[in-house]
């Protein structure tokens, strides 16, 4: 599946496997979050950074501003985090796959996140059963920077509910790179 | 929490309230456990010092972005609804550091569909560094009917 926002790869990509190439704008790791959304998470989140904002502890407040609970907006991503261990998994699984993915086939073994992007559209309700989606849009030609010679790459991952509505969509912009010294593998 | 903050009320330049806090172990492992990131460098000093190379554990970026939330809802109070923010991390926040949230309002604009929506640049200081900057585009009501939460569909356009 290639959505229609797809850009362009930029920059030199002599160098890029074709599979990589071959991602641009395609959807990639489609997922359902492990477990429906909980107002008890909102609560530890909010205690966690002392948010008092009764939209999320009143419910009559919520009753009259949003027709009900809903999680704070930026829980967004909180909720297709997987679990450390789960049965049948021996390795931790990882959120973002698309960017590990990228560090291994491009051979750049530490990697930042240099921005990250968030827009909010439905608010996120417990109960709610949230997909979430990868999306590469961009790798950059090889930068030098104070870190090491890499590549910046650009990865969506959009965020969906069990009635298909769009509740965000997170651009985030990484930096894979291998420090000055570490030869190629 | 009383306000309920109007676009009226708001202009370009305008300095909302800061907010300081003092960071622990704490305040980041709670952080990043409720955000459900399992990454060492979250807990965990040794891997933190050995194999990042940075001096202790330090906040996590979902974690900060709570933290980026709570701060302009308490100005906005519970009409404030967040639609874009765009983070930019400088420098990691560790245990001991005082951590001040400081803003300015950037643009004001009430859109097509009528909503109002506050620009501001946020920044989350240690000292003179800008740790984590963020700009923010938050819809506030326009009058005292509105309500921006009731949005939907092309009335809402973050």
């Amino acid at each position: 599946m290639t959505t229609s926002s797809a850009g362009p790869p930029t920059g030199d990509l002599a160098d890029i496997p074709d599979e990589v190439l071959a991602r641009f704008g395609d959807v990639q790791y489609e997922q359902e979050g492990g477990f429906p959304v909980e107002q008890g998470y909102t609560w530890t989140t909010c205690s966690a950074v002392e948010n008092a904002n009764p939209l999320f502890w009143d419910d009559a407040v919520a009753v009259a501003l949003t027709d009900g609970p809903i999680a704070p907006p930026t829980m967004l991503s909180v909720w297709f985090r997987p679990h450390h261990w789960s049965p049948g998994h021996t390795e931790p699984a990882v959120p973002l796959q698309a960017h590990f993915d990228l560090k291994d086939e491009l051979d750049l073994p530490e990697a930042i996140i240099s921005s990250n992007t968030i827009t909010f559209h439905e608010p996120v309700r417990p109960g709610d059963r949230v997909r979430s989606r990868q999306i590469l849009r961009s790798i950059s030609g090889p930068k030098t920077t104070r870190l090491g010679l890499g590549r910046f790459w650009v990865i969506e991952v959009e965020y969906l509910n069990q009635d298909g509505a769009l509740l965000g969509v997170e651009s985030y912009t990484a930096f894979g790179y291998r420090r000055p010294g570490e030869g190629a593998q | 929490m009383k306000t309920r903050l109007l676009f009226g009320n708001v202009a370009v330049g305008d300095t909302p309230p800061e907010l300081g806090y003092d960071v622990t172990t704490t305040t980041v492992v709670l952080g990043a456990l409720a955000s459900r990131d399992w990454r060492p460098m979250h807990h965990d000093r040794d891997f933190a010092v050995n194999r990042n190379g940075t001096r202790d554990i330090f906040l996590n970026t979902p974690n900060q972005a709570a933290w980026f939330e709570r701060y302009l809802t308490d100005w906005t109070g519970p009409t404030g609804r967040l639609g874009r923010m765009t983070f930019r991390m400088n420098a990691p926040v560790f245990p001991g550091d005082h951590m001040v949230f400081t803003s300015t309002v950037t643009g004001t604009e009430i859109d097509d569909a009528g909503c109002g929506w506050i620009d501001l640049d946020v920044a989350l200081m240690v000292g003179d560094v800008a740790a984590t900057t963020c700009a923010v585009r938050i819809a506030v009501p326009v009058d005292e009917d509105d309500n921006p939460w009731q949005r939907r569909g092309d009335g809402w356009r973050p």
